[in-house]
């Protein structure tokens, strides 16, 4: 059997991928960590890989129309070094891992990894980005909030590579992103919040909130966004108890080695009500 | 596979297993016993190389990745006018005690010097935030990388 496959383009990746369902390696991050062996070994891959980071197909930073378009096979540390990438996605890969791990980790595997405390997503999901997946088939491009569908879980078919991930350039007023771990660095998150603002005059004219690792995907509600947009700033409080009921029942957090749902619930809800009237209690 | 790349400046091949990691490819196979194994899993540190001038930790690297690039090891900076400015000011510090993690850390410093060679403290603690250091505190090596950076001042 061969156990790994190194392709030059990207026609030849997909080809392969379709052939051996050869599983896609980009920095390794995650994959090498999750089929660690003893020193000395190979990793314990149950499949063939395929690397797909070298590709230059899957590399850099581009605006098309009023789209920002990421490849997937881009850095973290790339991703902080340009002035396009949107403030909110910067300042969670800030806090991603360390910056060793950020020069090789991609935001492709990432997305891909799906987990619930996957720091790139809460901001995506914000951002109303897609992703756009190839195989030899063709492309298809999905909403962020349709690929993921659980912990590790997505629709990405065996055939497929995640290539570009698109997301609108809209600019906002304000930018709210707090992460919740136990240390700055290589400290997963308990919580994490992304709140975005955009004002016409004194009423709201956008707004867009997520949580990330209190849910087994990340939580975005239309509804209570939809509740709140076209109000003025000082009537969100009148209306809060019912928006902070709508987030609370998405909020289905659990406990694990990091954190318990009791105290991730309880700082969900102050980061909301700290976004929203700009106080914790 | 056969993968070639540029080791400590030097043109190199094996053929190996591709998904083996650079850190065990460069112990056990070029005996560079610097790059050294603390916890397997990219938190430590202590494997730190360059990987075409950026600091990496070679437990997560499988070998494929690194064909046709530059990987530098703390053997081969050892070679330059940077790492003897490094050595002097870590000695003069006292930022070294077991000396587990200092390869790491002397990797992980180049990377960040050559991106910014006059940090501030804040930006010294968090370009070190992915190396472990179980011995002195830190703050010999905050104080080593700011010597180096003034004593080493055009170097970088
Ligand atoms: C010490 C440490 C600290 C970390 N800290 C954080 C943190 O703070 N926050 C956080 O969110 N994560 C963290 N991580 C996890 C990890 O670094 C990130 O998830 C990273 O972005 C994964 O990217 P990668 O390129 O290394 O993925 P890989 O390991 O290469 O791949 C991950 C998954 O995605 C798939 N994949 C990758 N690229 C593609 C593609 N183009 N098409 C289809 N499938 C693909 C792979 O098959 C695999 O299933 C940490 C990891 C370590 C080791
Ligand atoms: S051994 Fe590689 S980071 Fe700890
Ligand atoms: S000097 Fe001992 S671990 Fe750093």
């Amino acid at each position: 059997m061969v156990n790994a496959y190194r392709p030059s383009t990207i026609d030849e990746a997909l080809r392969i991928r379709n052939e051996t369902k050869a599983l896609p390696l980009a920095g390794g991050t995650d994959l090498m960590v999750r089929y660690k062996n003893w020193a000395g070994l190979p990793p314990k891959f149950s499949q063939p890989v395929m690397f797909v980071a070298h590709l230059h197909e899957l590399k850099g930073i581009e605006v098309e129309g009023d789209e920002l378009i990421i490849r997937s096979a881009t850095t973290l540390t790339e991703l902080l070094k340009d002035g396009r990438v949107p403030e909110v996605l910067k300042l969670a890969v800030k806090e991603m891992a360390s910056p060793l791990v950020r020069n090789i980790a991609t935001i492709g595997g990432n997305i891909c990894n799906a987990s619930p405390a996957g720091d790139t997503l809460p901001p995506l999901y914000a951002l109303d980005a897609k992703v756009v997946l190839r195989s030899v088939e063709g492309e298809r491009t999905v909403p962020i909030e349709d690929f993921i569908t659980g912990p590790g879980q997505t629709v990405l078919k065996e055939n497929e590579i995640l290539c570009e991930i698109r997301i609108p350039m809209d600019e906002f007023d304000s930018i709210f992103y707090r992460k919740v771990g136990t240390r700055r660095a290589n400290a997963l998150s308990k919580v994490s919040f992304v709140g975005l603002k955009n004002l016409q005059g004194d009423r709201i004219d956008d707004i867009r909130i997520a949580f990330g690792a209190v849910a087994p995907t990340v939580v975005r509600s239309r509804d209570a966004e939809k509740m709140l947009k076209g109000i003025k700033i000082d009537e969100i409080e009148q209306i809060y108890p019912s928006i902070e009921a709508k987030y609370a029942e998405l909020i289905r957090p659990i406990d694990d080695q990091r954190s318990t749902a009791e105290y991730r619930k309880i700082v969900s809800l102050r980061l909301l009500r700290f976004f929203l009237l700009g106080k914790a209690d | 596979m056969k993968i070639e790349f540029e080791l400590n400046g030097q043109k190199v091949s094996v053929d190996v297993e591709p998904t083996m990691r650079l850190l065990d490819v460069l112990r056990e196979h070029f005996g560079l016993i610097g790059v050294k194994e603390g916890c397997g899993e990219g938190e430590c540190g202590s494997c730190t190389v360059l990987l075409d001038g950026k600091a990496v930790p070679s437990c997560l690297v499988p070998v494929g990745m690194v064909m046709g690039r530059r990987v530098m090891t703390i053997e081969g900076y050892r070679k330059t006018k940077k790492f003897k400015v490094l050595l002097d000011a870590f000695a003069e510090a006292g930022a070294v005690q077991c000396g587990f993690c200092t390869p790491g850390i002397i990797m992980a410093v180049e990377s960040l010097l050559s991106e910014n060679p006059h940090p501030t403290d804040e930006e010294i603690r968090r370009g070190l935030s992915g190396n472990l250091c179980r011995c002195t505190g830190y703050n010999m090596i905050v104080n080593a990388v700011k010597l180096a950076a003034q004593k080493g001042a055009g170097l970088w």
